[in-house]
């Protein structure tokens, strides 16, 4: 099995045009573009539409209960957000003025907690850290994914979209070559997707958890025998502003259920 | 060169990629072996004791292909009328090819009103599912489903 | 603390099949999974589910390792009056989480 996989990516590898060279791999064209829940099967997205059922729904309880908490914090998320943070997700990653940074939904919270709530950092991959953010994207649940590009952004867009392009690892594959060119295709007992994160933070069956972007893109990356990036790398904010605006358009589904 | 043979065939390109891949293959199987057919009967019987076992009354509803081993939904319907003098007493479920056969058990009565339990199941592979409902008689049923558990496109070690 | 999801009918009629639903967060390690470094990594899964109406128990489950991670169950009841449910995890080692929901039955 492990070799009919490896033979597979080595003939997608095979097929590949270079990114920089005069045949480039395309963009998926506007009206083509579906997100990763078209992918699963009946039963797989029933459970992302069940919203008791629906595992990731246990990270989104949690989190409504740590927005309102002032445990370890000088104040509650509530007590500056009363009205929630609806929407907001739906635009992240976005510049923050006062630093120029590009910044993500797990590092805006982070600074919050710094800034307003005398409080630690929370870990990239912590529960805690995980369940706000699966709260606050629930929140922008079915809303289109708008995220800025212009201005200070312009320069983190083209920083991920020349990651997603660039050939990397073992298997020397870029992401455009499963999400562009062959999406849609069988990889073993998978239909590849277009490599989407609309659904994330997301219940992913092969985690058994609730997992954010970040550790999607590390698996990817592990995936094609690259050296995954640590969490909460700035490369990775950029590749995640990338893939938002790639995805323009698209519903926000956190928390979405994933294979 | 032509039809030179291969003095080393244990050597050959084949073999020491065949050989490569056996070992990433052993390093993805769980610690212990899957449990075979026989293991399944004894876990049944150690729950149920050696009483014959009848085909029916037990309806399994599972996906026929599941996309990962680690979430499959089980639902399962026994026949009964649930009244004080006729229940389903207990339902097991049983896989032929985990490590541990016996998945999940459950204890009902004639206060359930409705013989119908739902889970999720982690199945390490393909396999026929089996479950065994326990009367308020004593007798036992039973109902199998087949599932197909494909393989993820990208490993993860 | 785990994160638990229980769906009970806030109101039922007398006699009424109703369907229960409960979820708790918990991995279910199995015991048969090794780590990045190839160490073993211990089995440590919820092992007992009980479910009282009144304090009266009408439904328990036994898991193995074999049962999903996040724990799901649905099952059924006949409503008779009004009072709480309770749902009962225990774990292997003893640990105990639950949480209720109250009914009304007319």
């Amino acid at each position: 099995m492990i070799r009919i996989a490896l033979a597979a990516l080595i003939i997608i590898s095979a097929c590949g045009r270079q990114s920089a060279g005069p045949d480039p791999i395309p963009e998926i064209n506007a009206e083509d573009v579906v997100s990763g829940y078209s992918f699963l099967t009946a039963e797989t997205q029933a459970l992302q539409d069940d919203d008791f059922a629906n595992p990731g729904f246990l990270w989104v309880d949690r989190g409504e209960r740590l927005f309102e908490s002032t445990q370890g914090v000088s104040q509650s998320c509530s007590s500056c957000h009363s009205d929630g943070l609806v929407g907001a997700a739906a635009t992240f990653p976005k510049i923050d003025p006062a630093s120029g940074a590009l910044i993500n939904l797990e590092g805006r919270i982070n600074m919050c907690r710094k800034d307003h709530q005398q409080a630690d950092q929370l870990p990239y991959t912590s529960d805690e850290l995980l369940s706000l953010t699966s709260y606050t994207a629930h929140q922008s649940r079915g809303m289109p994914i708008n995220v800025d590009t212009i201005g200070q952004a312009a320069k983190h867009l083209s920083a991920g979209e020349d990651y997603f392009f660039t050939r990397r690892g073992q298997f020397n594959l870029s992401c455009a070559q499963c999400h562009n060119q062959s999406w849609g295709q069988k990889l073993r007992g998978d239909t590849i997707s277009q490599g989407h994160g609309n659904g994330f933070p997301a219940y992913r069956f092969e985690w058994q958890s609730m997992g954010s972007l970040h550790q999607r893109l590390r698996d990817c990356d592990t995936g094609i025998r690259a050296e995954p990036l640590p969490y909460g790398d700035q490369t990775y904010v950029d590749v995640e502003l990338y893939l938002a605006a790639r995805a323009a358009g698209l519903k926000l589904e956190s928390p979405a259920v994933r294979r | 060169m032509i039809g030179k043979p291969d003095k080393h065939p244990d050597f050959s390109r084949r073999g020491v990629l065949g050989l490569g891949a056996g070992l990433v293959s052993v390093a993805l199987l769980p610690l212990p072996a899957f449990a075979a057919e026989d293991d399944m009967r004894a876990a049944q019987v150690k729950l149920f004791g050696d009483r014959p076992i009848n085909v029916g009354r037990v309806n399994l509803k599972v996906p026929p292909i599941a996309e990962n081993g680690y979430s499959v939904p089980v639902s399962i319907n026994v026949d009964s009328p649930m009244t004080s003098g006729d229940y389903v007493k207990r339902i097991a479920i049983f896989s032929p090819r985990n490590p541990v056969s016996h998945i999940a058990d459950f204890e009902l009565g004639p206060r359930s009103g409705k013989a119908e339990v739902s889970t999720r199941v982690r199945l390490g592979g393909s396999q026929i599912l089996n479950v065994i409902a326990e009367m308020s008689d004593g007798s036992l049923w039973s109902g199998t489903a087949e599932i197909t558990v494909t393989l993820a496109a990208c490993i993860i070690m | 603390m785990a994160s638990i999801r229980l769906s009970v009918p806030s109101k039922a009629a007398s006699g009424d099949v109703i369907e229960l639903k409960a979820l708790i967060q918990y991995p279910m390690e199995s015991g048969y999974r090794r780590g990045s470094r190839g160490e073993a990594i211990a089995r440590d899964i919820i092992t007992k589910f009980e479910c009282t109406y009144d304090g009266e128990v009408i439904f328990k489950a036994s898991f193995g390792p074999g049962v999903a991670a996040n724990p799901f169950l649905s099952f059924h009841t006949v409503a008779t009056k009004t009072g709480t449910i309770t749902f009962k995890w225990t774990h292997q080692h003893g640990e105990v989480w639950s949480d209720s929901a109250e009914i009304i039955v007319t």
